[in-house]
C-alpha cells in the first residue's frame, strides 16, 4: 500500500496582487485618446515627422523664451542665469528680441512661435542619445580590441622595424594628449555653455569620442610595452613634454582650452581649422600613410577609428551648427565676420604648429608622401570644409 | 576588456593627466573654496574601453525588457493612480539628470586633480544616458497608457508648473552658483548620495507593486549608474576636507543642501510613495519606513556621522528635524493635501482616497484620519462637477497657504512659518531652514567671511504672482493644461474618463478669480501682517484655520 503525503501548507506570502484596471492605450475615448495625442507635442520637428533623437532632446533644457515661466531659479554671483545666450559671441535669429517680461498678473506669456531664436533650429546630425551614442562606441571599442587581439596572436608585431616601432611609442603616443585635452578640457569644458539641450548633448558626445580614442591609445600603448620587447611605455611623455616637433601643437591645442567665455569659438577653432590642418594632417596623411610601408597593418586601425569619429561624427554635426548661422536670416553678416576673424586668428596658428610637425614625415624607414603634399591635402580639404560652411577660403591658408 | 586588467589599464590611462605648459585653461566658473593638489584618487576606476560595452548591455536589457511590457500588455494591469504621478515625475527628471551633465565641468574647472576629471567625464555620459532613457520611457508611457494627457505637452507644462518649478532646484541648484556648492555638495554629497536611494530604489519598487515593471527597469539601471557618482562625490569631498578653511563652506552648503533636498525630495518621492499608490498592504513600507532606512540609516548614520572625524560638521539638528516632520508634522500628507486641493493648476489627475487607503494610513500613521481622513472625504464628494467649484474654492475648512520663497513648497507646517523683508519684498519661509538659505547662505558675504562666488535665489518663485487676478478658466489655458477638444482640463479630481464627469474650462470660469498670496502680503500694513503672521502659525494641521476660541 502506498500512501500520499499531504504537502505542508506554504504560508501565504506577502506580495503585490495583480490586478486588471484596462488601462492601455485605446481602451476608452475621451479628449485626447486619440493617435495624434500620442506625440510630443511642445515642439516644431526639424521635418515633417519628430524623430526619436527629437524627442528625448528636445526642449529638456529649458528657454524663458519658451514656456519657463517663473523664470530660471539660481542665478550666478553676476546674475547670469541659466544658459546665457551671449556665452558665445555667435549670434542666431530672434537672440535680440527681448525675453518675455513676466511679473504680477502678467500670465506666464508662453511662446507663441516655437522656436522663438534660431539657435533651437539646431538638430545634430548623429542624432546623438544613449542608443546612439553607445552603440557606436562599444562597437568601435569591440572592434579594436579584435584588431589588436588578432595583431598580437599572429605575433604582428614583431614585423615592425626598430625605427617604427620608436616612431609610435613616441609620437603616435602623443597624440593621445591632444584627444584628451580637447575631449575633457575643450569639448567637455563647453558642454555647460551652449544655448540648447540639442548643442550640449552633441558637445558631450564629441567629448566621450575625444576621451574615448584618447584612451584607446594609452591602452594601445600598454599593450605594445607587453609585446615588443623595449618598447617604452612612456616615451609618449618624453615626446609630448620635449619634442620639438609636438610642442607647435601642444600651444595650440592648449590655447584652445583657453578661449574666453565662448563655446562657439572653442568648437570651431577645434573642429573646423585644428582637426582638418593638424588632426587629419599627422592621422591620415602621416601616420595611416606611414604604416603598412613599415610592416605595421594594425595601429592604422587604431588611428582609423579616431580618424572616422571626426570625419563622419565630430565634422558632421559641426557644419550642421555653424553653417546655418552663415546664412542666419537676421545674423548672416555678423556670424560671417565673426568665423572669418576666428579663421585668421587660428588657421596662421594651425599651419605654423603644423610644420613644426615637418621633421616626423623623416622619422621611419619608409616614408610617406612628402610632408608639403601632405600639408596641400589637408589645406584642400579644409578649404572644402570652409566651402561647405558657405565661408572664404581664408588668406592665412596661402601661408 | 582584453588580457589588460582594470587597475592596469586604469593606471596607464593617468598618464594622460595634462599640466598646462604654454596656456592655462579658461577658468570660467569660480568657487569659494580652496584645493591644495592633494592626490586623491579616482574612485571609479573606468576605463572607456570597457565601460561602453557595459552601458550598451544595460540598455539592451533596459529596451528588451521595454519590448516586453509592450507585447505582454503591462498597461493592463498598471494603476492609473501610480501612471497619473509619473506624469510629474517624468516630466521633472530628465533635467536634473541632463543638469547633472551639464555640471561636471564646472569641477574640472574648480578641482585640480586631474586623475577626478576622469570620473567626472564618465558622469558626464552616464547623465546624458539618464535624461534620455527618462524622456524615452516618458514617450513609451505616452504611447501605450490609456491617457496621454500631460505625458504629450510633459515639457511644456513642467517649465510652466509651480510643481515643475519647485523639482527645478534639483537641477539648477546643480548647474549655478559656487561650483562646489552646486555640483559637488547638493547635487553629489546630497543629492545623489542620500536621495536617488528613495528616487531610484524606494520608489520603482512601489511602481513593480502597481503593476509598472518598466520604472523599475530603467531606474535600476540608472541607479548602477549612481553608486559610481557617489564616489566622486566622495573624493571631491575629503580634498575639500583637507584645507582649514573650507570647513566653514562645507558646513554651510551641507545645511543648505540636506534641508533643500528634505523640503523637495521628500515632498514629491513621499507623494508619489504613499498617495500613487493602491498597494495597501500593512506590511509593505511606508515612506517614512522607508526614509529611516535609506536616509536616516543607510545615509546619515552610515556615511555622513563617519566623516565627522576628519572635521566634517554633521547638521545633525537638521536630520533630526526632517524626521520629526515627516514622522510627527506630517509633511508628506500635508504636501499630498495641498497637490489635490490645486489639481486645477497641474497636468495630471488625482483620485480621492478611498476607504481601504485610509486604513492604511491610519495604520501607518496613528491619528491620520483624525487630521486628514475628513479633508478628503469632502475631495471625494467634489470630485466630479455637480454645480459645486473645484475644492480650492470650496469651504472645507482649509486655509489656502503661503509659498515658501526658498524651497517654493508651500509654508504647509503652519507653525513653522516665518517672514522676513528682503531685498524690499515681504517673504514667506516654510522654515528658518528657509529663511536661513535665502537671507544667510546665498549672499556674498557669509558670517563676515566674502563669499563671492555663491549664487543667489532669483526668479518668480511664487507661481501664484504671475496669475494674480486671474480667472481660474484663463489660468488653466495659459498653461496649455487643456485637451484637444479645447475644453477639458488636462488634470481631474479622479480618474473616470468618461468626458461627462470630466472637468472643463467652464467650471472654472465661475470660480472667484486667483489671488497671489505674496502679493496680498505685501500690501499689507505692519500690523496686519503681524496679525496675519500670529493667526497663520496657529493653522493646521491639514490646512484648518487657526481656532477662533484661543
Amino acid at each position: 500500500m502506498t500512501t500520499t503525503e499531504t504537502p505542508s501548507e506554504r504560508p501565504e506570502r506577502s506580495v503585490p496582487k495583480p490586478v486588471f484596471t484596462d488601462a492601455e492605450a485605446g481602451a476608452r475615448e475621451f479628449p485626447d485618446s486619440g493617435a495624434s495625442a500620442r506625440r510630443y507635442n511642445y515642439f516644431a520637428p526639424a521635418k515633417r515627422k519628430q524623430t526619436h533623437y527629437e524627442d528625448v532632446t528636445v526642449e529638456v533644457q529649458p528657454d524663458p523664451r519658451h514656456y519657463l515661466t517663473q523664470g530660471w531659479i539660481y542665478g550666478f554671483a553676476n546674475g547670469e542665469t541659466g544658459y546665457p545666450l551671449h556665452w558665445t559671441k555667435l549670434k542666431a535669429w530672434g537672440v535680440d528680441e527681448p525675453e518675455p517680461q513676466r511679473g504680477i498678473g502678467t500670465g506666464g506669456l508662453p511662446v507663441e512661435n516655437w522656436p522663438a531664436h534660431g539657435w533651437h533650429e539646431f538638430r545634430d546630425p548623429n542624432e546623438e542619445w544613449e542608443q546612439s551614442l553607445y552603440r557606436y562606441n562599444a562597437n568601435v571599442v569591440r572592434q579594436l580590441t579584435q584588431n589588436v587581439e588578432n595583431a598580437r596572436n599572429a605575433k604582428a608585431f614583431t614585423m615592425w622595424s626598430p625605427n617604427w616601432v620608436r616612431f609610435v611609442e613616441r609620437h603616435v603616443g602623443a597624440w593621445m594628449h591632444i584627444e584628451h585635452i580637447l575631449g575633457l578640457y575643450v569639448f567637455a569644458s563647453n558642454e555647460r555653455s551652449a544655448p540648447t539641450n540639442m548643442h550640449n548633448t552633441a558637445l558631450a558626445a564629441n567629448s566621450t569620442r575625444k576621451i574615448r580614442f584618447a584612451q584607446d591609445l594609452a591602452l594601445y600603448n600598454l599593450t605594445l610595452t607587453e609585446e615588443i620587447e623595449g618598447f617604452d611605455g612612456t616615451a609618449h611623455l618624453d615626446a609630448w613634454n620635449s619634442d620639438a616637433e609636438w610642442q607647435g601643437a601642444r600651444k595650440v591645442t592648449e590655447a584652445l582650452t583657453a578661449i574666453e567665455n565662448d563655446w562657439g569659438e572653442a568648437v570651431f577653432a577645434a573642429n573646423i581649422v585644428f582637426e582638418p590642418l593638424i588632426g587629419e594632417l599627422f592621422r591620415s596623411n602621416l601616420v595611416m600613410q606611414s604604416a603598412a610601408p613599415n610592416g605595421d597593418f594594425v595601429t592604422p586601425t587604431v588611428m582609423g577609428a579616431g580618424e572616422y569619429d571626426f570625419a563622419q561624427r565630430d565634422l558632421r554635426w559641426t557644419i550642421a551648427c555653424f553653417g546655418p548661422l552663415v546664412q542666419d536670416r537676421e545674423f548672416a553678416d555678423h556670424n560671417r565676420q565673426l568665423m572669418s576673424g576666428w579663421l585668421a586668428k587660428w588657421v596662421p596658428q594651425a599651419l605654423e604648429a603644423a610644420r613644426t610637425m615637418q621633421p616626423l614625415w623623416s622619422a621611419v624607414d619608409h616614408k610617406p608622401p612628402r610632408f608639403e603634399d601632405s600639408l596641400d591635402r589637408v589645406k584642400n580639404r579644409f578649404a572644402g570644409i570652409c566651402s561647405d560652411l558657405g565661408l572664404d577660403t581664408p588668406e592665412e591658408l596661402k601661408l | 576588456m582584453s588580457r589588460q586588467s582594470l587597475a592596469k589599464a586604469h593606471q596607464k590611462i593617468q598618464e594622460l593627466a595634462w599640466e598646462p605648459q604654454y596656456h592655462e585653461p579658461y577658468m570660467k566658473y569660480g568657487t569659494d573654496y580652496t584645493f591644495r593638489k592633494s592626490a586623491k584618487k579616482d574612485p571609479l576606476k573606468q576605463v572607456l574601453r570597457s565601460y561602453f560595452p557595459m552601458e550598451e548591455e544595460k540598455d539592451n536589457r533596459v529596451y528588451g525588457a521595454q519590448d516586453g511590457a509592450i507585447r505582454g500588455n503591462m498597461f493592463r494591469q498598471v494603476q492609473e493612480r501610480w501612471l497619473e504621478w509619473q506624469k510629474l515625475f517624468l516630466s521633472i527628471i530628465p533635467l536634473p539628470e541632463i543638469s547633472a551633465a551639464r555640471s561636471m565641468p564646472m569641477l574640472f574647472h574648480v578641482v585640480p586633480n586631474p586623475e577626478l576629471h576622469n570620473g567626472q567625464a564618465i558622469q558626464m555620459i552616464d547623465e546624458v544616458r539618464h535624461s534620455t532613457i527618462q524622456q524615452n520611457l516618458k514617450r513609451l508611457y505616452m504611447n501605450n497608457y490609456i491617457d496621454p494627457a500631460g505625458f504629450n505637452n510633459s515639457l511644456r507644462n513642467f517649465q510652466s508648473d509651480y510643481c515643475g518649478t519647485i523639482g527645478r532646484q534639483f537641477a539648477e541648484g546643480f548647474i549655478t552658483g559656487d561650483a562646489i556648492t552646486a555640483a559637488s555638495i547638493y547635487l553629489t554629497i546630497v543629492a545623489e548620495t542620500a536621495f536617488t536611494n528613495t528616487l531610484f530604489v524606494a520608489m520603482p519598487a512601489e511602481a513593480a507593486a502597481n503593476g509598472d515593471y518598466l520604472l523599475p527597469t530603467v531606474f535600476h539601471s540608472v541607479q548602477s549608474d549612481e553608486s559610481r557618482h557617489i564616489s566622486n562625490g566622495y573624493a571631491t569631498l575629503l580634498m575639500a576636507l583637507s584645507d582649514e578653511d573650507n570647513r566653514q563652506l562645507l558646513e554651510r552648503d551641507l545645511r543648505y543642501a540636506w534641508w533643500n533636498n528634505h523640503r523637495v525630495v521628500d515632498a514629491a518621492i513621499g507623494t508619489f510613495i504613499e498617495y500613487g499608490t493602491k498597494d495597501r498592504r500593512k506590511d509593505r513600507e511606508s515612506y517614512a519606513e522607508m526614509w529611516r532606512r535609506w536616509i536616516y540609516d543607510d545615509y546619515y548614520r552610515s556615511y555622513l556621522v563617519p566623516l565627522e572625524k576628519y572635521g566634517l560638521t554633521i547638521p545633525h539638528d537638521l536630520i533630526e528635524e526632517s524626521w520629526k516632520q515627516i514622522w510627527e508634522k506630517g509633511y508628506v500628507h500635508e504636501v499630498a493635501q495641498f497637490f489635490a486641493t490645486g489639481w486645477l493648476a497641474n497636468y495630471w489627475r488625482i483620485d480621492a482616497m478611498t476607504d481601504e487607503d485610509f486604513e492604511w494610513f491610519e495604520y501607518k500613521y496613528p491619528g491620520w484620519y483624525d487630521r486628514y481622513g475628513k479633508w478628503w472625504e469632502n475631495y471625494s464628494r467634489l470630485a466630479t462637477p455637480n454645480g459645486h467649484n473645484a475644492i480650492v474654492a470650496e469651504d472645507v475648512d482649509y486655509v489656502y497657504p503661503h509659498r515658501c520663497w526658498t524651497c517654493m513648497v508651500p509654508c504647509l507646517v503652519r507653525e513653522d512659518m516665518v517672514m522676513a523683508e528682503v531685498d524690499g519684498q515681504w517673504r514667506t519661509y516654510c522654515h528658518e531652514v528657509c529663511r536661513w538659505t535665502d537671507v544667510e547662505a546665498f549672499r556674498p558675504t557669509y558670517q563676515g567671511r566674502e563669499t563671492p562666488n555663491m549664487g543667489q535665489l532669483v526668479g518668480h518663485r511664487e507661481w501664484e504672482t504671475l496669475y494674480h487676478g486671474w480667472n481660474w478658466a484663463d489660468v488653466v489655458k495659459d498653461m496649455g493644461f487643456v485637451r484637444d477638444d479645447g475644453k477639458t482640463m488636462t488634470a481631474q479630481p479622479h480618474l473616470d474618463l468618461d468626458p461627462k464627469k470630466m472637468w472643463t474650462l467652464d467650471h472654472m470660469r465661475r470660480m472667484p478669480p486667483l489671488q497671489s498670496p505674496n502679493v496680498l502680503l505685501n500690501e499689507m500694513s505692519d500690523d496686519q501682517r503681524q496679525a496675519f503672521h500670529a493667526d497663520y502659525v496657529r493653522q493646521g494641521p491639514a490646512g484648518r484655520p487657526a481656532p477662533t476660541d484661543a
